[in-house]
């Protein structure tokens, strides 16, 4: 092989390989952080460091999950909403007398019955999947105000606390939740048939029911799986705060699908990676806490984390179309 | 009309090549004022091509055209228009969400004072246009809301409109009724009297001989003749179309005969197919000739349980197989390479290992889990048995040339070891050595005792690969041959008419 053959094979596979993809959000994710670290060295205390992770655990969650429907082309931006209907359900059923664990159980399967409608919705309505989640976004926040009439529910047992405020080694746990959805994930995605056929769906839909996949029931799963993590990621959230908020989880879907589209998956299907999503949430974290520590006020946030979707998103196009 | 007319149009020794193939080689072609002129082919002969060259959309790489007289480049479909050719494709172009008016003048819409459109002139020359081709409707009618004959109607107005001297219209009548069809070649009459020329596609026998001065017949992008409708036997036709040489083509061998591995009785589907029965033994080659759009693929995606059925049974060993979906085809040892290996078989962004393990999963698995050492030696064992030329096995197929995407396609179906194969065009488009591969594969999987279903545009191939040859027409089965003896101006013959 000559060397310039063997440059040409580099370059093709920057151009073209997921890990490269990986590599560079990584490297902005790094630059980040150290731009970070010189101009607020208190960004490299243990404390805040591990308080970021904490932040951006439930974005990553939810990222995960809704990265699987992103996969088959498709999106689900419901689950704002339906992290919230799980806080909220999961709160009210300990207020009931149920105890924590299927209490929690009992959460995410109200998750997994939206993604469900939701996934009916597209299969078999044939709706876009971007209007039947807009209206499933907005029944779900509706059914939320109806449960708890407007008011925060508030009063659990204290056990209630434990999954979004515990640690254990002196990490938060929902970093350790964030570290599981992640590993299950992407063995799930990798290595079993299930998320072999995902991939093959998003790639070319009718080559992939050609081929005898039941592609209705394989993209109704998806909307499943993304509604379980984001019930998740809604208890991980009101578990934190003490409180399950009615309105907890508005513009939350916006944060999770960016961390997804930062991560280098494709909205049209057939490309990304479990930890490009959990890049792109650190990406999304570490912003936040950089616009606190250098105490940007609160309205230029939301404006900065637009700016960098677009960059980072940008960034990754003039790579895959560098020649 | 005479000879002795000045040609609208005349194309000189005009070439065009994509990659792999020669589509149009030095051909040559008059079109008189007035004249009707046929033009006919086997599938793939040449006549998009050559539409498309006149259109602007193609460019030819060697050749010279000329409108009356003068020599003119086509570099653009605005151009082509502006010379005065008009395209009237199968698949019509009308905008459905606007009005026929607005349809006729898009982009051209006339401009009142006020410097927006002027309403009342655009609805005015719409009318005098739609008045011409006999189309007795508002012209502020929704486009959508009309039939197809109506729709072309309008394009032939929207054609007039630009003053066209010559119109090309692609199979006009595969989608028409009787009635429609007489309506429209009213109007290709009409036409024809104000001195505009007619090149007229088609496959249909009849029609050529309804409306044609001339016939023009091309063959593997050649002008293989031009003859004077009214001195011309159909038989005459046809020989010019088929003349390809059989030459050296594999031909299947003999493989024994088994049990029927396949049979289908009675398969009609919602306006496509009606009343299809064929089997095929494990051992045999059966295959399927007939024009596009005869039906073929569409019994093969029945059978495959791709599109839904409304009629017929289907018998996998003598056994009635409830095939609802593509899965359950699957399941009863049925393999299916799709007539689009890109649309319709691949997955382009994925490699050559996991596009050939993905329908056979449940054998490269423990449990749920893929066995990834499993799956490379079953894409190992196939890119070594059918030499598929690919720099490793984590190639992406979108990487390979077309006749090793398909041998990819194929070891998808072999991994699966099915009783069963149905083939839908598997050498479109790949070169000559590797369709030889292909043919020596099926004939060695016929021996294997593997039922094979063909379809095919090509009889040669047809001829060549099957031991019986079902020929099929609008949806219907026409008949059957035996290889033996059958020529192909018979399956022509069965299959234009």
């Amino acid at each position: 092989m000559n060397p310039q053959d063997k440059k040409t094979n580099l370059s093709l596979w920057y151009r073209n390989s997921s890990a490269a993809s990986t590599l560079t959000i990584l490297l902005i994710l790094l630059l980040m952080s150290t731009a970070l670290a010189i101009a607020a060295p208190a960004f490299l205390k243990a404390s805040n460091l591990l308080s970021t992770a904490r932040n951006f655990s439930a974005i990553a969650v939810a990222g995960i999950g809704v990265s699987v429907v992103i996969l088959t082309g498709n999106i689900d931006i419901s689950i704002g909403s339906i992290y919230g209907l799980a806080g909220v359900s999961v709160a009210m059923l300990m207020k009931s007398g149920w105890s924590l664990v299927p209490a929690v159980a009992a959460g995410m399967a109200v998750g997994g019955l939206c993604g469900l409608a939701n996934g009916l919705l597209v299969v078999y309505l044939r709706l876009p999947s971007y209007i039947a989640t807009l209206g499933m976004m907005q029944i779900v926040r509706g059914v939320c105000y109806i449960l708890t009439q407007g008011y925060p529910v508030s009063g659990m047992a204290d056990s209630f606390k434990w999954i979004g405020q515990g640690e254990l080694m002196g990490v938060p746990l929902p970093i350790y939740f964030m570290v599981l959805f992640a590993l299950v994930f992407a063995v799930f995605r990798n290595r079993t048939k299930t998320g072999r056929r995902i991939f093959a769906l998003g790639g070319n839909e009718e080559a992939t029911r050609i081929s005898g996949v039941n592609t209705k029931a394989l993209k109704i799963l998806c909307f499943v799986l993304a509604g379980v993590c984001a019930a998740f990621a809604g208890v991980i959230n009101a578990s934190k705060v003490g409180v399950a908020q009615p309105t907890a989880g508005n513009g939350f879907e916006m944060d999770a699908i960016a961390s997804v589209i930062i991560g280098g998956s494709s909205m049209g299907g057939g490309v990304g990676t479990v930890t490009g999503t959990l890049i792109g949430a650190a990406i999304m974290g570490v912003l936040r806490n950089a616009l606190v520590l250098l105490s940007v006020e609160s309205y230029w946030q939301t404006l900065v984390m637009g700016v960098v979707i677009i960059s980072a998103v940008t960034i990754d196009q003039l790579r895959k179309a560098r020649r | 009309m005479s000879e002795q007319t000045r040609p609208l149009l005349e194309m000189r020794g005009v070439s065009k090549s994509f990659p792999g193939v020669k589509a149009l080689d030095r051909v040559d072609l008059q079109v008189y004022p007035g004249e009707v002129l046929a033009l006919v082919g086997e599938n793939g002969a040449g006549k998009s091509t050559l539409m498309k060259i006149l259109s602007g959309v193609h460019r030819m790489d060697e050749g010279e055209i000329y409108l009356e007289g003068k020599a003119v480049s086509l570099p653009d479909p605005l151009s082509s228009q502006k010379a005065g050719i008009s395209i009237i494709y199968q698949e019509l172009n009308t905008l459905n969400n606007l009005s026929i008016a607005e349809n006729i003048f898009i982009g051209r819409e006339p401009i009142a004072k006020n410097g927006l459109v002027d309403r009342q002139r655009q609805h005015r020359e719409a009318r005098a246009l739609l008045d011409e081709v006999k189309l007795p409707l508002d012209t502020q009618t929704l486009t959508g809301k009309l039939s197809t004959a109506q729709k072309q109607m309008v394009e032939v107005a929207k054609a007039l409109s630009f003053n066209a001297k010559l119109i090309i219209m692609d199979e006009p009548t595969s989608s028409l009724t009787n009635a429609e069809t007489r309506t429209l070649f009213d109007i290709v009459r009409r036409l024809k009297a104000r001195g505009v020329a007619i090149v007229f596609i088609t496959h249909r026998m009849v029609e050529i001989f309804q409306i044609a001065d001339r016939v023009a017949v091309l063959r593997d992008g050649q002008m293989a003749a031009t003859m004077h409708a009214r001195d011309t036997m159909e038989t005459d036709i046809i020989s010019a179309m088929v003349g390809r040489e059989i030459g050296d083509l594999y031909v299947k061998e003999e493989a024994p005969l088994g049990e029927v591995a396949l049979e289908v009785q009675g398969l009609s589907t919602k306006n496509r197919l009606h009343d299809v029965s064929f089997y095929v033994r494990s051992g045999e080659i059966l295959g399927f000739a007939g024009l596009v759009g005869a039906g073929r693929s569409e019994v093969m995606r029945a059978v495959f349980g791709i599109d839904p059925r409304q009629s017929g049974t289907i018998l996998v060993r003598g056994k009635k197989a409830a095939i609802r979906k593509t899965g359950d085809a699957l399941r009863y040892g049925i393999g299916f390479v799709p007539e689009d290996r890109k649309e319709q078989a691949l997955i382009l962004d994925m490699t050559v290992k996991k596009n050939m393990s993905l329908a056979a999963l449940d054998r490269v698995s423990r449990g749920w889990f893929i066995d990834r050492l499993r799956e490379s030696r079953l894409a190992e064992k196939f890119v070594s048995l059918l030499r598929v030329r690919t720099p490793s096995l984590e190639q992406r197929v979108k990487n390979l040339s077309g006749g090793n995407q398909q041998k990819v396609v194929i070891a998808k179906w072999m991994a699966n070891e099915p009783l069963i194969l149905i083939l839908d065009e598997p050498t479109r488009g790949i070169d000559v050595g590797a369709k030889k591969e292909i043919h020596k594969l099926m004939s060695d999987l016929a021996r294997q005792g593997v039922a094979i279903v063909l379809v095919s545009s090509e009889l040669p191939e047809v001829i060549g690969m099957s031991d019986r040859i079902v020929v099929m027409h609008e949806g219907r089965v026409k008949g059957s041959f035996d290889r033996r003896g059958v020529t192909q101006e018979e399956i022509m013959q069965m299959a234009v008419s």
